[in-house]
């Protein structure tokens, strides 16, 4: 699908080089390939009953009575439970998220409501999907049926979906303990913008808004859960992209220790952030399988995964810009709102995103930022891959090309004359960032990356196909976008290596895979900071028994943080072995080599130990080397790695787009995205994670939209409806990356996860209106789909399209 | 036979049904009569089984047709006619050498459908017996003037295509009745073709359009139009003033715009998710012009 950055096919074979930068194949995939991978389904727990939930119709109800009896009696049931039931279990929230930290706190005062979610609704509904009744029978089929006996009485109460009237005086409160419905707000500026705007030689308003989509992993979300009856403990198999988190919940709702719970993230098929936050459904299996006494296991339908697993990108930004009469930024003002859904799970997360990336690789030096999250009756939005960068970059990208438009300028130019210096890194933005720090830019060439996609998408090319006019009302537009990107959030992630006594690495980190290759990419780094053959290293992730601390793989996190704590374990381990081996060889320290496994003297010519001699046999084969606790020699570290600040990656993306005057459809010619993430670890999975980002930005771009009417009833509740773009509409992307390595981390890597679904909404909407610029058309929101782009076509003057 | 019994073995979750796979029409319509089961028959199943996974259809039995030995036939009779059973798969009839000479519009109708598994499972007479108004088979259908035998309690008749689609997910097929075949008369030399946009590759059309066009021995001048539009009303839609505006003319840009604009005035689309009313209209037009030009290119 991707034509890549040409690394050539090199075969993994140790030449004496580093593995951190060859493209090893992933050693996934050989398994996963051949039906061999371990879902939370593929659990095999004997003797399980399947929960199946009763979800709210209405969007904002009372709830007036709910009946059990018939569901009780029906075949197959084991039990039935209501919000009554289970009220005297804690209503849930995700308190890592909804946690402001303390800079933060101090420097901008931000409001936050907290909105616990009961694990079955008690009073009120709040959304369409909300769980109301859980049912737990001998397999699904029974489940269900006794779902549709459970007889809900409901007095429906006035709906909010638009957040803009959510925050109105007098509108009906979603949450009866808060004064308004105002999820989170809070502004931040820099310098004085209001002098800034009213001596600005042009200024720009505009109002954009990013429509809601969701992640739509390939596996829906997944919990089954076990007492095992001979330990005590409480184990939960679930597809969680964070299961500390998870365990930590789980002990609290259930009243337990958390040590007596064991959260197992097995393979995943994809999270990008919709299992990143806690569930009830996560909560209540494993209540569920304590007090049945036996497994249960609930999986998600793709019905409930649409309309009520978390949602995403939902923003309004009433922005403007200004500039002198060069396009130099002098300011620029954004007032967002974000629709939070009927609950407030995961605060600041989203909207202070949107805050510290909308200024993205250029230079303002003067800022009016303020945020206002907003809770209507819909499912609840969270964050999805990229978190709030999309909608602020799509804001900010359009608003430059309006701004570009209104100068006269070709729009790359405008962006090349604001763009942060490589040479003024590390870059002060004035904002405070993520974490409650001044915030700034680590490092990063944007000037080398727009080049380079200017030169890779042939804009004079374009502007002089565009010269000759469209065929057959067949437009030519070209876009731009740019962004950065703080990866690789804390506040820690830890990583443990063990030497085993055959020699073989293992290596446990906190953060588990949901398809990013870790196995792969940690083995990589654990073999050059250890000194041993890729082959050697086992990586378990996501299992909470393996590292007793861990936070998990959201935030495009997971390399900075378990890379760099792997790497430095490694490190530490390689100094024990070194060590150890100078002891039996009696020999210095310092005289010794690691390599491949194998410990060398170095002035020596042959080999003088392997690993395995060295951990498996000492003294007599077979057995330990025999220590009194205090003298550790075993091979064993364990590291907790703590990011001094964020790792900035950045990116600029260019499309070349055919957009159809007649039907509206826009075709992608071309597609560069060239990226900085610092040092690459694993070109191969690094392509698959920008390609797929890119592919999930496009979906949005042009296809995807989570609908509600007026009555608070999502109207794109299935894949008939809610299009997921397939291979055919994604075309093969021009890909170009440059490396500036972090100075934050040792490793010098940042994070990508997100960054390829960051820029395609904005780039593609840049292009559709570049297209459509001789009729005055102005992109304001998405997805593009042919109806939309007539739509524009229509209020711009061309009604008849016949030919 | 009734659900899996397994705990955690299976993936859909449709309220309980019956089934039988009958070996004769005469044992099929005996089921369909079973009006307390609310029997339903299984073809492909390309759009029951989910429809039945989502528990939006809830039948007690499900009659599945593709066993009855003659069901599957597919073969032009002595006058040339296409005859399409019950049981035909969609990609059997599109790749049968006989359907893509003589009739070349049912095959590219078809090879729109969905994917080539849908296709493989999907039947002919299932899609028209469904009718979904955005479709391609139900518009390829009356475009090429099929005719549809049904069986039931009271014997076999003959519906024609005016008649067959009654509204959304309607047909003349009742309950109690089985769809045995679809006949297409012979239309040699006739230019057609099928046009539709869809959001992404193999989905139902936005909106479409079937056209046929004849000419005239003078070979000038259109003897005969025929235009089918999908996705464009409850039922597959033929506008008299497009083919009027089109019949008798050389099909040049005055007789295209004329019928452009009969669409335009003519069709009453309904709004939804993908698209307005108002898109599915000017689209319709504009496909109309380009499957015009298509047709008359292909006419012999």
């Amino acid at each position: 699908m991707s034509h890549g950055p040409s690394h050539a096919p090199q075969q993994p074979a140790p030449d004496g080089g580093p593995w951190t930068g060859r493209p090893v194949p992933r050693v996934e995939d050989d398994r996963l390939l051949r039906g061999n991978g371990r879902y939370v389904d593929d659990v095999a727990l004997p003797g399980a009953a399947e929960a199946a939930f009763l979800r709210s119709p209405h969007a904002h109800a009372r709830i007036r009575s709910v009946d059990v009896t018939a569901a009780l009696a029906a075949p197959g049931v084991v039990a039935v439970w209501t919000g009554a039931d289970v009220a005297h279990l804690p209503a849930m929230l995700n308190r890592e998220e909804l946690r402001t930290p303390p800079g933060l706190a101090e420097l901008l005062d931000p409001y936050v409501a907290i909105t616990p979610m009961p694990l079955l609704a008690t009073d009120k509904v709040l959304y369409v999907g909300q769980p109301v009744a859980v049912v737990l029978a001998e397999n699904r089929y029974l489940a269900e049926d006794a779902l549709e006996l459970v007889d809900v009485r409901y007095a429906p109460l006035p709906v909010l979906v638009d957040p803009d009237r959510a925050l109105t005086e007098g509108a009906p409160l979603l949450h009866d303990d808060l004064r308004d419905n105002t999820a989170v707000a809070v502004a931040t500026n820099v310098g004085d913008p209001d002098a800034a705007f009213a001596s600005a030689h042009t200024v720009v308003s505009e109002e954009f808004q990013a429509h809601r989509y969701v992640a739509s992993p390939i596996e829906t979300r997944a919990v089954s859960a076990q007492v095992d009856p001979y330990s005590g403990e409480l184990t939960v198999w679930s597809n969680t992209q964070t299961p500390h988190r998870v365990r930590e919940a789980t002990a609290h709702t259930l009243g337990l220790d958390p040590e007596r719970v064991r959260v197992i993230a097995t393979d995943v098929g994809g999270g990008f952030g919709q299992k990143g936050i806690l569930y009830v459904e996560e909560m209540l299996v494993p209540y569920a399988a304590r007090v049945l006494g036996r497994p249960v296991l609930w999986r998600e339908d793709r019905n409930e995964n649409l309309t009520a697993s978390s949602h995403a990108r939902e923003q309004i930004h009433r922005i403007e810009l200004a500039a002198d009469a060069e396009g130099h930024l002098l300011a620029v003002r954004d007032r967002i709102t974000v629709n939070f859904g009927a609950y407030n799970m995961t605060g600041l997360v989203v909207p202070y995103n949107s805050v510290c990336h909308l200024l993205g690789p250029y230079r303002v030096p003067h800022v009016d930022i303020d945020v206002v999250g907003v809770l209507t009756n819909t499912t609840f939005a969270t964050p999805y891959r990229g978190a709030g960068r999309p909608e602020s970059v799509f804001a900010m990208e359009r608003a430059m090309d309006r701004l570009a438009a209104e100068l006269g300028l070709e729009p790359a130019e405008l962006r090349a004359r604001n763009l942060v210096g490589p040479d003024e890194m590390p870059y002060a933005t004035g904002l405070v960032d993520r974490s409650g720090k001044p915030q700034s830019y680590d490092s990063g060439d944007f000037p080398e990356l727009l080049r380079r996609a200017v030169a890779k998408a042939d804009l004079e090319g374009v502007r002089a196909r565009q010269r000759e006019g469209g065929r057959d009302g067949r437009l030519v537009g070209i876009g731009f976008a740019m962004y950065i990107e703080a990866t690789g959030l804390g506040p820690f992630e830890t990583a443990r290596i063990d030497i085993a006594p055959s020699g073989r690495v293992k290596l446990a980190i906190g953060a588990p895979s949901q398809g990013q290759g870790h196995r792969t990419s940690m083995a990589q780094i654990a073999a050059d900071a250890i000194g041993v053959p890729f082959d050697a290293v086992d990586v378990v992730g996501g299992d909470t028994s393996a590292t007793p601390f861990g936070v998990g793989t959201i935030a495009s996190r997971a390399l900075v943080n378990a890379g760099n704590a792997t790497h430095r374990a490694g490190r530490l381990v390689r100094e024990k072995i070194i060590e150890a081996a100078a002891r039996r060889l009696g020999v210095p320290a310092d005289g010794l080599d690691l390599r491949e496994g194998v410990i060398t003297a170095k002035d020596a010519e042959k080999p003088a130990l392997t690993l395995a001699e060295l951990a498996g046999r000492a003294p007599l084969p077979g057995t330990p080397e025999p220590t009194d606790g205090r003298h550790g020699t075993e091979l064993s570290e364990t590291v907790h790695f703590r990011p001094p600040g964020f790792a900035v990656s950045s990116g600029a993306h260019a499309a070349v787009v055919e957009v159809d005057e007649h039907t509206g459809e826009t075709e992608i010619l071309h597609y560069v995205a060239v990226h900085d993430a610092g040092v690459i670890v694993n070109p191969m999975i690094a392509e698959g994670q920008v390609t797929g980002g890119i592919a999930q930005g496009i979906g949005g771009a042009l296809y995807e939209e989570m609908i509600y009417g007026p009555d608070g009833q999502p109207r794109t509740g299935t894949y008939m409806d809610y299009l997921v773009p397939t291979s055919s509409e994604i075309p093969d992307l021009d890909l170009d990356e440059i490396h500036t390595p972090s100075p934050m981390n040792d490793l010098g890597v940042k994070g990508l996860g997100e960054g390829g679904a960051i820029a395609p909404q904005a780039v593609l909407a840049n292009a559709v209106e570049d297209a459509l610029r001789p009729f005055g058309v102005v992109v304001r929101r998405g997805p593009l789909s042919p109806s939309r782009v007539r739509d524009l076509l229509r209020a711009a003057g061309r009604p008849t399209t016949a030919r | 036979m009734r659900r899996p019994e397994r705990p955690g073995g299976s993936r859909l979750k449709p309220t309980p049904f019956d089934y039988s796979a009958p070996g004769s029409v005469g044992e099929v319509l005996a089921l369909l009569a079973d009006e307390e089961r609310e029997a339903k028959v299984l073809a492909g199943g390309q759009s029951l089984i989910p429809m039945l996974s989502m528990r939006l259809a809830r039948p007690g039995l499900l009659v599945d047709i593709t066993r009855v030995p003659g069901l599957d036939r597919l073969y032009a009779d002595a006058s040339g006619a296409l005859h399409i059973g019950a049981a035909v798969r969609q990609s059997r009839a599109a790749d049968d050498p006989v359907v893509r000479d003589g009739w070349p519009l049912l095959a590219a109708a078809i090879r729109r459908i969905g994917h080539p598994q849908i296709r493989h499972r999907g039947t002919v007479c299932g899609s028209l017996a469904h009718h979904d108004p955005a479709a391609e088979l139900p518009a390829a259908a009356l475009a090429l003037d099929a005719r549809f035998v049904i069986a039931g309690p009271g014997g076999t008749r003959t519906v024609g295509a005016a008649d067959f689609f009654v509204a959304t997910f309607q047909t003349a097929v009742a309950p109690d009745e089985l769809l045995t075949e679809v006949v297409l008369p012979p239309r040699a030399g006739d230019g057609w073709a099928f046009e539709e946009l869809a959001r992404r590759h193999g989905d139902f059309a936005t909106v479409g359009v079937a056209v046929t066009l004849r000419r005239a021995p003078d070979r000038r001048t259109v003897a005969a139009a025929r235009a089918v539009f999908c996705g464009a009303g409850p039922v597959p839609v033929r506008l008299p003033a497009v083919e009027e505006a089109l019949t008798g003319t050389d099909a040049g840009a005055a007789a295209l715009d004329a019928a452009a604009s009969a669409a335009l005035a003519g069709l009453m689309p309904a709004d939804d998710v993908h698209a307005t009313a108002a898109y599915r209209r000017e689209a319709a037009a504009h496909l109309l012009v380009r499957a015009c030009t298509l047709a008359w290119e292909r006419c012999s």
